[in-house]
């Protein structure tokens, strides 16, 4: 028997406290970052103009306001106010709602209030919880989709190398990332939609008309998927071939495993961590809204609220946009961090 | 005792009309391991021979890129599973593992005694343990793969193995994952993954070189413990004579592909009859030697795969390439002869010369 001990003394298995205090960092991480990212939204719609010169007031109402009216926005807004007072105030809106007072006049904002348009006269989250749903059934459908291509198209590209499949698949991925949603997006629309009468080109939700809703996503989604799918095929493609000369593959091999599993559990498993990395960031950023997408196909999402606003300067409601894609960018990447967990024992560590 | 089986080496090309059935319990014949690249075709292992039996040691040594990792490769058959898109390598020859012959095997049936029968120790035990599992989970799998058992079964087996090989607290470590161990923990862990199934060979790609020193002792004695337990035969590859000293029976040195020298671990230690093996012996530190006085490397590099220098090999580097009388060393390639007693080197020097040599020039320095 040979009793003799390794030197040193790693720690013992990561057992489930392990686990536990890993959730808590990484969600106190996280509650940190979304305040951090308020306070970065305070700050530009806020701090910033009022350095500069800029009356707030003016960017919230638009130029063409009486002055009369600047003066109640100004109230309103507690413009006057120290800045803590105002970052209070924005805070307490959020968290728990706000009212704008002026004299004689009074707006309720129930939380969470992202802000009030005093141009559309409505407060911003109601519009935006309307136009969510379809910007999250966008990237949710797509995202199914580009997946199962994506990945799919790269595992069996890897697998043979230099094939005309992997030729002819990689030609068609590299056309997909070079190719613009408006030209791949217009594209199908004249061919399935307007050509061959095949789908919808309007969108109806999905409560009032399951196959209308269908038929008025499906090219939505598959122009996304299209443009993502090449990424993600090229992604996994790229990683599956670094995988499979992985060193762990060759052990798994020298034990007898069958190919089918090598590939599927040992490869499969280590390839999965990038994408799900990348993933993470692009679902998040699609919150934001897919602009191009949702323009091309007259999706009545957040993408298409945010080239509204924009254009017609409504600043409430670009504020509660970014909002809302920072705060979805942080809370993708703790789901993320939290799939690492899961997947990678040597994270829980960290 | 070892058998060397001799190839007409001479007869490049021709087929080894060999039909003798096989004697030993692993036959390599006059193996061939070619991979075509862009610039050439890479003979990594070219017309090499030898047999081992069971409880024996074979300590296969050479430089990098000599071709002795790629001829373990070659046995377990793992050249020609998942070559995805790849040149596949190819091999040719004859590898006899108790009575059957692997390179014609279907590959199913060559997977099927991977692990079972023939299993392999890698070099760096890190990057050959998946992190994503737990040493316990790579354990069962590898006994699972050959063994109709239940998990459970399989756990115990795999806790018995972690303890065999000396790890504290089987039972528990058996959860740990490969980054909770350390180096030396990690090659046990390798060599009890290795031992799961009772193998009869056993391969080690250099098992201890990417260790600290302490617990390169410490896995050398492991391995000589448990082949003597298991009664396997083990093949045991390294650059560092130090460790074939240590282990092995039987030595092959290999150089550009081929084998330039084999006998037992006396012979090729005590009356080393190559150039090449007394470089080797000639640049390995010895604790008795006086601190001045310096070692003597192998002049020059190793030489290209793509294009194997004509007549023996090692001809360019050797210092003693022009005592055989014309141009011989340059333009035939030398056989494997005998040199008494089972000792084989491919060296044209007469045995008079060589004798003379390493009597005058070389023994005195080591």
């Amino acid at each position: 028997m040979n009793s003799s001990k390794t030197s040193g003394s790693p720690p013992g298995p990561a057992g489930p406290e392990a686990v536990l205090t890993y959730l808590i960092r990484r969600l106190f991480a996280v509650v940190v970052m979304l305040i951090v990212v308020m306070l970065a939204v305070f700050g530009i719609f806020f701090l910033i103009p009022k350095w500069t010169g800029v009356d707030p007031a003016t960017m919230f109402v638009g130029k063409q306001a009486d002055a009369a009216a600047l003066e109640g926005i100004r109230e309103k807004l507690g413009l006057g106010d120290p800045i803590l007072v105002q970052l209070f105030e924005f805070f307490k809106g959020i968290l728990v709602g706000r009212d704008y007072v002026s004299a004689g006049d009074t707006i309720h904002c129930s939380a969470p209030c992202f802000g009030y348009s005093f141009k559309t006269e409505q407060a911003i989250w109601p519009v935006l919880a309307d136009r969510l749903p379809v910007t999250l059934q966008l990237a949710a459908g797509a995202a199914v989709i580009w997946l199962l291509i994506g990945l799919t198209a790269g595992v069996v590209s890897a697998l043979r190398r230099g094939s005309i499949w992997d030729r002819m698949t990689m030609s068609l991925a590299l056309s997909g990332v070079s190719l613009p949603i408006y030209f791949t997006g217009l594209l199908s629309l004249a061919i399935f939609s307007y050509g061959l009468g095949l789908v919808s080109n309007e969108y109806t939700p999905m409560t009032e008309n399951f196959p209308s809703w269908f038929s008025g996503m499906i090219l939505p989604w598959l122009t996304l998927a299209f443009l993502f799918g090449a990424m993600y095929a090229r992604l996994t493609r790229a990683t599956m071939l670094e995988v499979m000369g992985e060193d762990y593959i060759r052990t798994a091999r020298a034990k007898g495993v069958r190919e089918p599993i090598v590939i599927r559990k040992h490869a499969m498993r280590s390839t999965m961590t990038p994408i799900i990395t990348l993933l993470g960031v692009d679902l998040g950023a699609l919150m934001g809204g897919a602009i191009l997408t949702e323009t091309t196909f007259s999706l009545p999402g957040l993408g298409q609220a945010v080239l509204k606003a924009i254009s017609e300067k409504d600043l409430p409601l670009i504020l509660g946009v970014t909002l809302i894609t920072a705060s979805a960018v942080v809370v993708a990447n703790l789901i993320v961090d939290l799939l690492y967990g899961v997947i990678d024992p040597r994270v829980r560590l960290a | 005792m070892t058998e060397l089986h001799k190839t007409g080496a001479s007869a490049v090309g021709e087929p080894v009309a060999d039909a003798r059935p096989p004697r030993s319990f692993l036959e390599v014949r006059d193996l061939q391991v070619h991979f075509p690249t862009e610039d050439g075709l890479v003979k990594s292992v070219d017309g090499l021979s030898f047999s081992l039996e069971k409880g024996k040691t074979l300590g296969i040594v050479g430089e990098s890129g000599s071709g002795k990792s790629v001829t373990s490769l070659g046995i377990m058959g793992l050249h020609t599973v998942g070559q995805y898109g790849r040149q596949k390598a190819r091999l040719s020859g004859e590898i006899w593992l108790e009575g059957k012959e692997l390179l014609s095997a279907e590959p199913d049936e060559v997977r099927r005694l991977r692990g079972r029968e023939m299993a392999m120790i890698f070099q760096d035990p890190l990057s050959a343990l998946h992190p994503y599992f737990t040493i316990g989970h790579q354990i069962v799998e590898a006994y699972r793969v050959h063994n109709d058992v239940d998990k459970k079964t399989a756990h115990k087996r795999a806790v018995e193995l972690l303890d065999r090989v000396g790890i504290p607290q089987p039972d528990e470590r058996v959860n740990s994952y490969p980054h909770e161990f350390s180096g030396g923990m990690r090659q046990r862990a390798m060599i009890a993954m290795s031992l799961v199934n009772n193998p009869e060979l056993l391969i080690a790609d250099e098992p201890t070189t990417a260790l600290d020193v302490t617990v390169q002792a410490q896995i050398l004695d492991l391995i000589r413990d448990l082949q003597k337990e298991f009664g396997s035969a083990v093949i045991i590859i390294t650059h560092d004579l130090g460790v074939v000293a240590e282990l092995a029976d039987d030595i092959l040195v290999m150089y550009g592909g081929r084998c330039i020298e084999y006998g037992t671990a006396e012979q090729v230690f005590y009356e080393p009859q190559h150039p090449y093996t007394w470089g080797l012996l000639g640049s390995m530190p010895r604790i008795d030697r006086a601190q001045s006085e310096r070692l003597i490397p192998v002049k020059g590099s190793p030489p290209s795969l793509i294009n194997i220098p004509d007549g023996c090999a090692f001809n360019p580097r050797c210092p003693y390439a022009d005592v055989p009388k014309g141009d011989v060393t340059r333009t035939e390639r030398p056989r494997l002869r005998d040199v008494g007693g089972g000792h084989k080197s491919a060296c044209h020097m007469d045995q008079a010369d060589r004798e003379r040599i390493w009597n005058e020039e070389i023994a005195p320095k080591l």
